[in-house]
């Protein structure tokens, strides 16, 4: 099997980080800090077969986000990302 | 007691084989592929290790050709992953880290690991030296597949196997354990399967 068979899409960690964020998240844009690039979390390549989950940029490959999940712990880097945009919750469209 | 018929089993376990499975762990006869990543495709012609100080400063370097030419061991072992599969009688060739580190001054407590694709771990000194580990360019008679961390990752088959970092290209000497890729979020600094040393505070 070749590991890049095992990519998923960003829609993937829309559980993950709907219990992180108690919200819908996979609309949200997040920008890389590395390279600038701006998409929808929907768009980031995830990496799930490993210790942890692994979200890249889609744009430079650069890590954006990483959550390690233990029975009692979870740990969550967010450093790859420069900003996330998210609608203000209960705010009309 | 044990009521499985023996024909309705998969692969005969050898009587011996539990008490080399450590606690948590189940063991299993395939080889799982666990990425953080893509597979990175390093030619060799375009490879190298090397070994560095704190500072960045280069120790020694080996291209491809210059590794190969080392003296090189076939090893049998156990290998442990944190996600719970192990796996018996892995046979593996590659270059004693001893070998790599005869000629440095290594006055370091600890080393990191550094790798194609970004990816880090860290390790105590002693534990990558002594025959412990090894830099591992083929496994079962065969060149190191890519996705198993081809051309070679290291291998540390004592500690959790994400010690053993797949696309290897070097040793950064430490003076602290300073945490790898894993070791930063919650995995354990050091990581003994036998004490079960999964996450932070284990």
């Amino acid at each position: 099997m070749d590991a890049d068979d095992l990519r998923l899409d960003g829609n993937s960690l829309g559980g993950l980080l709907g219990e992180l964020f108690g919200r819908e998240m996979t609309a949200a844009l997040g920008t890389c800090a590395s390279c600038g690039a701006v998409g929808e979390v929907a768009t980031l390549v995830v990496y799930a077969h490993a210790p942890g989950t692994v979200g890249r940029c889609r744009a430079c490959g650069a890590v954006l986000l990483r959550v390690v999940r233990a029975e009692r712990r979870m740990w969550v880097d967010l450093r790859g990302l420069r900003s996330l945009q998210l609608e203000p919750l209960g705010e009309e469209p | 007691m044990d009521y499985v018929t023996r024909g309705f089993r998969g692969r005969r376990r050898e009587p011996d084989e539990s008490a080399r499975v450590p606690p948590g762990q189940y063991l299993t006869d395939d080889f799982p592929v666990l990425s953080a990543g893509p597979t990175p495709h390093r030619p060799v012609a375009e490879w190298s290790f090397a070994v560095v100080a704190q500072d960045g400063e280069q120790l020694a370097r080996w291209s491809w050709d210059e590794f190969r030419a080392l003296p090189s061991e076939t090893v049998t072992v156990d290998i442990h992953c944190v996600t719970k599969w192990s796996k018996l009688d892995t046979t593996w060739e590659g270059v004693s880290v001893d070998t790599l580190l005869s000629d440095v001054e290594a006055e370091a407590g600890y080393v990191t690991a550094f790798c194609d694709g970004g990816y880090t771990t860290n390790l105590p000194l002693e534990d990558v030296t002594g025959g412990k580990a090894w830099v591992a360019f083929g496994y079962d008679g065969e060149p190191l597949e890519p996705e198993h961390g081809g051309p070679a990752r290291l291998l540390v088959p004592h500690l959790y196997f994400w010690k053993s970092a797949k696309w290897v290209r070097g040793l950064r000497l430490m003076d602290e354990d300073e945490p790898g890729f894993w070791e930063e979020l919650g995995y354990h600094l050091y990581g003994d399967p036998w004490r079960e040393q999964r996450y932070w505070g284990d």
